[in-house]
């Protein structure tokens, strides 16, 4: 009986853990910080952690397929940048964003095309697409960033709705529709299927390729989506916008459980990942702690958070 | 009698299921015993707690009359315990000698390095003692699965153990390979070397136990003299009931001709292979491991990349270039190898199933989850797949069990033609009827079937036509009537061939 009650624990924390550890942080935070627990904080905490969070919803995808998208920050800034050169030139402003979608759901058809016809391992493929972007980006701007960027845009990044900050609105539904994605419609099976076990879902008559290549197509898009919300948000479109996002997103992912071998992994969990580094962020900067300290806490989050893990599939596997 | 080993009251359970209660299984000195019992019995579970892979629940294990502790593997291995697991546990990327090798390297010198050489050495005795065209060096992933089982065999048998467990080693492997295999057993018994030996082909009880122990819904039900013992008693002990007929074929109206293959090859595989199927027929493929039987369903399938030659679906010839439009053409592959290419392990039961039916559920992309499940469950009910839910991880479930997953997910798919790449691998003898019997069902719609077999009285008895296998070439097609076992050693071996007209019907 006892046993039972354990394991009944084990498993609460290994599904909820993350979950118990931004609790955790939360209430701390509030103890230390008077500051911390305001509404401003914490709607501050969400608009901050909505660009990373964004992207990581596409990333955790890919990770679920069994692959890795480096390119993601790069595609950001790209998309960004195009957005940004569009509008200068005079492009209406609607017009400008859905281009910027189109591009950036280009750039992840690239990765895709990369990936499943030419048979270049995500890892790689992506790196190169990572690299390649950047650099694309800083060709074109010259390195200088694209300012003076219409009025309207900073709705994006600074805007309301019913007194709701906008980019956390966005995150979100974006959020919600790719848990509904992945949980009940085909297109999410198949992603859980091939990243656990590509051949037998190929020989179950679906075309794996298709599928990969509208992941890898999700995460361009994404990867715009959340380069509009940042330029919103800062007014100016850089060409080294989102350096490290890659890691980032993984971290988040990885931290809300997704398997980087793929076939696991839930969207929930890579939202509780961000916002734990969301808050980690913001919490250090409230206490005044360089912000070096945070990358060591960061990265000990990450090395914690897959060592619950491992721990708790040890447990099951004896 | 000294006994080596005696397991008492084992008692286990998995979350839902009680897989033993109050088991016992005893083993003397240089002795085979066979465990029998149904898909989902307890006997794979049983002889993982004797292996150190599971702790039991309750109980005692005695070597040579001394209380042991098995904590795990390790713990296993130095008692003098190896296991042969149902599903295969080779790593893929070394080579067979790093395999059988594995965790028990030879060391030599100071400080120490490898001896390849006389690992080499071993290795290819063994092999060569087997009849095995096996080099050490061959990489592993590149063995069919029929080989990968005999590198298991081999590293048992070089472990020097005291006790060897095989669980289900020939379900792979074909006649041939049996008798090696056999030979191999009675040599381990001169050397007083007990085998624990798990199986669902009867005829082998008689043939290879000493004595014979069965399980039914994790309990013991008893141990018998296995050379004195009838063949319908344990079926009894096993199952419950009397199984009247083993193989209920029933003759069917055959229809027009809707698979035809002609001049299909692969390169250094498959050669100038050449056939037809007609709807209500059961095409049998006998063939020895590596004869390219295999290759050809993959080939059909459009698995296989570099495949030259025509297909015609009824009538119509078509480029099958992917699984994909062999699907939509209706044709369905159930695979031989459930792990690597058959089941996603970590989906749940009813996800397994509905897999390659998911857009009949989902024909706007949103699964109806419901009709999803229900499905299965039906499925479930009319296969009888032993599991505690719908939603249960079919990682979870027994190796019958798994292999009926599969079958649920191929022969509800309403395919017209349904090819089973050894369908009954792992099944017990009261499923093995009921496939059979749905085999029957489909040839009775008008459904063809292709069924690659290694056990040669189930090909014999199910299939119209007889086709032979030898190093990728078809060496002949056997009517109903003409086949027999004799000749289908002689094809299969390249003894005799047989001239086939050009379509491939005689
Ligand atoms: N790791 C596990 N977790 C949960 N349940 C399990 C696990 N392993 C086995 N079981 C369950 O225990 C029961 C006995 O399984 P076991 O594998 O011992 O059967 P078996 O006799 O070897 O059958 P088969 O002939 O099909 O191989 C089954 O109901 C199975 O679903
Ligand atoms: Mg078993």
């Amino acid at each position: 009986m006892k046993n039972g009650v354990k394991d009944e624990l084990r498993v609460l924390l290994s599904k909820y853990g993350p979950f118990f550890i931004l609790l955790a942080m939360l209430i701390i935070l509030s103890i230390i910080s008077p500051y911390f627990f305001t509404v401003l904080n914490l709607t501050t905490i969400l608009i901050q952690t909505a660009v990373v969070a964004i992207i990581a919803i596409g990333q955790t995808l890919v990770i679920i397929t069994g692959g890795i998208d480096l390119s993601v920050g790069s595609y950001l800034c790209l998309s960004a940048i195009i957005a940004g050169l569009m509008m200068t030139s005079g492009l209406p402003l609607a017009l400008s964003l859905i281009l910027a979608l189109v591009f950036g759901s280009f750039l992840g058809f690239i990765n895709g095309f990369i990936v499943t016809k030419m048979k270049v391992p995500p890892f790689i493929a992506t790196l190169g697409t990572m690299g390649m972007a950047r650099g694309t980006a800083l060709v074109i701007t010259g390195g200088l960033p694209v300012s003076r960027l219409p009025e309207a845009l900073a709705w994006f990044g600074r805007g309301t709705i019913l007194g709701m900050p906008v980019p956390p609105i966005i995150f979100v539904v974006t959020a919600l529709f790719f848990s509904w994605v992945l949980i009940s419609t085909r297109l999410g099976r198949y992603i859980y299927a091939i990243g656990s076990n590509r051949e037998a879902t190929k020989l179950s008559g679906i075309n794996t390729d298709k599928y990969l290549l509208i992941v890898y197509v999700i995460a361009g898009f994404l990867s715009a989506v959340a380069g509009i919300v940042l330029i919103g948000r800062l007014g100016s479109a850089h060409p080294t916008a989102g350096i490290g996002y890659e890691l980032n997103t993984i971290a988040a992912a990885v931290i809300g459980g997704t398997s980087l071998s793929g076939g696991i992994g839930k969207i929930s969990g890579t939202i509780i990942g961000a916002l734990i580094m969301g808050v980690l962020n913001n919490g250090f900067t409230l206490l005044g702690v360089s912000s070096f300290y945070q990358q060591i806490a960061i990265g000990a989050v990450v090395v914690l958070a897959v060592f619950a893990d491992v721990l708790q599939q040890g447990k099951v596997k004896q | 009698m000294e006994y080596r080993l005696s397991m008492n009251k084992i008692n286990k359970t998995f979350p839902g299921v009680q897989a033993l209660s109050n088991v016992k299984l005893d083993l003397v000195p240089g002795e085979v015993h066979v465990l029998l019992g149904e898909n989902g019995a307890g006997k794979s579970t049983l002889m993982k707690i004797l292996a150190g892979v599971y702790p039991p629940d309750q109980g005692e294990i005695l070597i040579n009359g001394q209380k042991v502790v098995i904590n795990n593997t390790g713990d296993a291995a130095s008692l003098g315990i190896s296991m042969i697991y149902q599903e295969l546990n080779l790593i893929p990327d070394l080579t067979v000698v790093e395999n059988i090798f594995i965790n028990r390297e030879l060391i030599q010198g100071w400080p120490g390095r490898y001896n390849w050489k006389e690992m080499n050495r071993q290795a290819g005795e063994i092999l060569a003692d087997l009849n095995l065209a096996i080099d050490p060096g061959n990489y592993i992933r590149d063995l069919s699965v029929a080989q990968q089982q005999m590198v298991e065999i081999v590293r048992s048998i070089s472990s020097n153990s005291k006790i060897i467990i095989m669980d289900e080693p020939t379900a792979a492997l074909a006649e041939q390979e049996i008798t090696e295999l056999f030979k191999q057993i009675k040599l381990l018994k001169e050397k007083t070397v007990s085998i624990i030996y798990i199986s669902h082909r009867l005829p082998e009880v008689k043939e290879i136990g000493d004595r014979v122990t069965v399980l039914r819904d994790g309990k013991y039900v008893s141990t018998e003299d296995a050379k004195r013992v009838k063949t319908e008693q344990l079926i009894k002990m096993m199952v419950g009931r009397d199984i009247k007929e083993f193989f209920p074929k029933e003759d069917t109206e055959k229809g027009s001709e809707v698979l035809r293959v002609k001049n299909l090859k692969r390169k250094g595989v498959l050669d100038d292979i050449s056939f037809s199927l007609q709807q209500g027929e059961v095409l049998g493929f006998a063939g020895l491991m590596g004869s390219g039987r295999t290759e050809l369903m993959r080939a059909i399938f459009g698995a296989d990349q570099g495949v030259e030659g025509k297909i015609y679906v009824k009538g119509t010839e078509l480029v099958i270039d992917s699984p994909e439009t062999a699907v939509k053409n209706g044709i369905a592959l159930l695979t031989e190898d459930r792990k690597s290419s058959g089941l996603i392990l970590n989906f749940a039961v009813y996800q397994n199933i509905s897999l390659a039916t998911l857009e009949k559920y989902a024909p706007r992309g949103v699964i109806d989850q419901k009709r999803e499940r229900k499905r299965a469950g039906e499925l479930v009910v009319a296969l009888k797949i032993k599991t505690p839910g719908l939603e249960t991880v079919v990682n979870s479930l027994s190796g019958g069990n798994q292999q009926k997953v599969i079958l649920a997910r191929w022969l509800y798919r309403n395919a017209e033609i349904i090819i089973l790449d050894e369908p009954t691998r792992g099944i017990d003898v009261g499923a093995k009827v009921e496939i059979y019997q749905l085999i029957n069902q489909l040839t009775k719609q008008g459904k063809a079937v292709i069924m690659v077999s290694s056990d040669l009285p189930e090909i014999l008895a199910m299939s119209d036509r007889i086709a032979v296998m030898y190093e990728g070439k078809l060496n002949g097609i056997l009517s109903r009537e003409e086949a027999g076992p004799e000749k289908i050693m002689q094809l299969a071996t390249g003894v005799m061939t047989m001239n086939l007209t050009k379509e491939g019907s005689i």
